[in-house]
């Protein structure tokens, strides 16, 4: 019995890895895409049928591309960098839950890895943990360019985990649970107007949706690594699969927000005829978090970047006391309707 | 199983906080003091308090020690170790304090009753998860709690005081 759920462990966490990297890939692929038709260009259609094997191609030249380790680098922190941000970026995706169960073989498996009492306590962990390699990164490039980025990332995120953590808080009161499968049972029934944006929550996912904006460093936030003033900020000095690793750190977080977004307002896998077909609520999932990962790039084509003080102003001065205000609007209401 | 990732997080938290002490770097002494935190917060799971766990882990790796690491990178620490010959006379002092110390913390783990310490118990109400945390600290520990926010609050009016320049 004990083998039997090693094993269902170990098979769904290969499985999500291997399909949260090949969506990494693809999900640049398409984001270049996407920016090309709305900056009226055509973009990267060349490899493959509609550019289709580009992500294919863009692996092999990372592997290639010589690997520079800069002379007056700190090695150990640059090469540990890389590491410290993928590794937590990877590890968010198994306490979400992207469907309800299902059977197969009459075994029934429910369609996340693992949940726990603590599961979005674990994510905003990780979240803080990223911090590390971002900072650490522009910090032993020995690069006055990457450590500015590096500095701007890490005050950058500590600022907007705060509003994020915050703006979480509504939907905990409201679900009373940490625990990310039951927050997605408490939003079934009333035809999907329980779900937490309409039931209650759109302030505070207006606030989640800008600080998860902010914390995946994407434009108007994107300061860190703004090219005009830091060329590319904390990654300048990496090169090869070490670059890589950061970018696929940024999509894999994008996805991460997009599912955590998903599950905490939008209902999760909820959607009409899951309960007669189980299989459905996959597709309902991956239908809203593609409709969010869109949004995202929408956004970063038609945005220009903030100033950073306007960034911290924004930040501290006015999603914090937003969120806060939340918490007291969404207490209240809970205090009066039960 | 238990007892074999107690020992492995044991020693990764030991060997961590050893090299505390040795690196003459501040930065690396600092990232050991995050490698020690996170191996606690393992240990914290194998006893199953994971909303502990987790709270170490935001608050003490991810908020704590970053601004530590900030600092010491805005710093520029001097890449020699810091002088410490002036303070040759607390050298001996510490002796006897940590000698206290170890007699308080042995003193205290005496009078703890560890019969119910790993909780076997897996329902949602059991010792350590969030609901018992949150329920212990709004009932019996209320008063300890708020008074511990109000002096958080002063500290954080007070850093602002303090850190505010003159005519601003």
């Amino acid at each position: 019995m004990t083998t039997d759920i090693l094993l269902e462990w170990i098979i769904k966490i290969a499985v999500v890895i291997g399909i949260l990297l090949t969506a990494v890939a693809y999900l640049v692929l398409i984001e270049r895409r996407i920016l090309g038709f709305i900056q009226l260009r055509v973009g990267p259609n060349r490899v493959g049928p509609f550019g289709l094997l580009q992500p294919a191609a863009d692996g092999l030249k990372f592997m290639f591309k010589e690997d520079i380790i800069p002379l007056t680098a700190n090695k150990f922190l640059y090469v540990l960098a890389p590491t410290l941000i993928l590794v937590p970026a990877l590890m968010t995706f198994i306490v979400i839950p992207y469907g309800d169960s299902i059977t197969i073989f009459g075994r029934t498996i429910p369609l996340h890895v693992t949940r726990f009492d603590v599961g979005l306590l674990y994510l905003l962990a990780l979240a803080s943990i990223g911090v590390y390699g971002l900072a650490l990164a522009g910090w032993s490039s020995n690069n006055k360019y990457s450590l500015i980025g590096g500095l701007r990332a890490s005050a950058q995120m500590i600022s907007y985990e705060l509003a994020l953590g915050l703006s979480i808080v509504g939907v905990l009161i409201q679900a009373g649970s940490l625990d990310l499968v039951k927050i997605v049972e408490a939003q079934g029934g009333w035809y999907g107007l329980k779900w937490h944006v309409f039931y209650f929550q759109p302030l505070g996912y207006l606030v989640f949706f800008i600080a998860a904006l902010a914390e995946t460093n994407r434009i108007p936030f994107d300061l860190p690594e703004a090219e005009a003033e830091l060329v590319a900020g904390y990654h300048v000095e990496y090169s090869s699969m070490k670059f890589a690793m950061f970018f696929m750190a940024e999509y894999a977080n994008m996805i991460t927000s997009a599912s955590l977004g998903t599950t905490l307002f939008w209902g999760g896998w909820m959607g009409p005829g899951v309960e007669r077909w189980p299989a459905l609520s996959l597709v309902y999932f991956i239908v809203k978090v593609a409709i969010f990962l869109f949004i995202f790039i929408w956004i970063r084509s038609t945005m220009p970047r903030f100033r950073y003080d306007q960034l911290m102003r924004f930040g501290w001065k006015v999603l914090l006391p937003l969120a806060l205000l939340n918490i007291v609007i969404t207490a209240t209401l809970v205090l009066i309707t039960s | 199983m238990e007892k074999a990732l107690f020992i492995v997080f044991a020693v990764v938290a030991v060997a961590a906080a050893l090299n505390i002490l040795f690196q003459r770097n501040p930065l690396y002494s600092a990232l050991s003091l995050v490698g020690t935190l996170m191996a606690l917060s393992a240990i914290y799971i194998t006893l199953r308090a994971q909303f502990i766990a987790a709270i170490q882990i935001i608050v003490y790796a991810g908020a704590i020690m970053v601004l530590f690491v900030f600092v010491i990178m805005l710093l520029n620490a001097p890449k020699e170790g810091p002088h410490i010959d002036k303070q040759k006379g607390l050298r001996y002092l510490a002796i006897p304090f940590a000698g206290l110390l170890l007699a308080e913390a042995f003193y205290v783990i005496r009078s703890v009753d560890l019969a119910e310490m790993p909780a076997t118990d897996s329902s949602s109400r059991a010792v350590g998860t969030t609901w018992s945390v949150g329920t212990s600290l709004f009932t019996d520990y209320l008063l300890p709690f708020e008074v511990t926010s109000v002096l958080i609050l002063m500290a954080v009016v007070g850093a602002m005081v303090l850190a505010r320049r003159e005519g601003d």
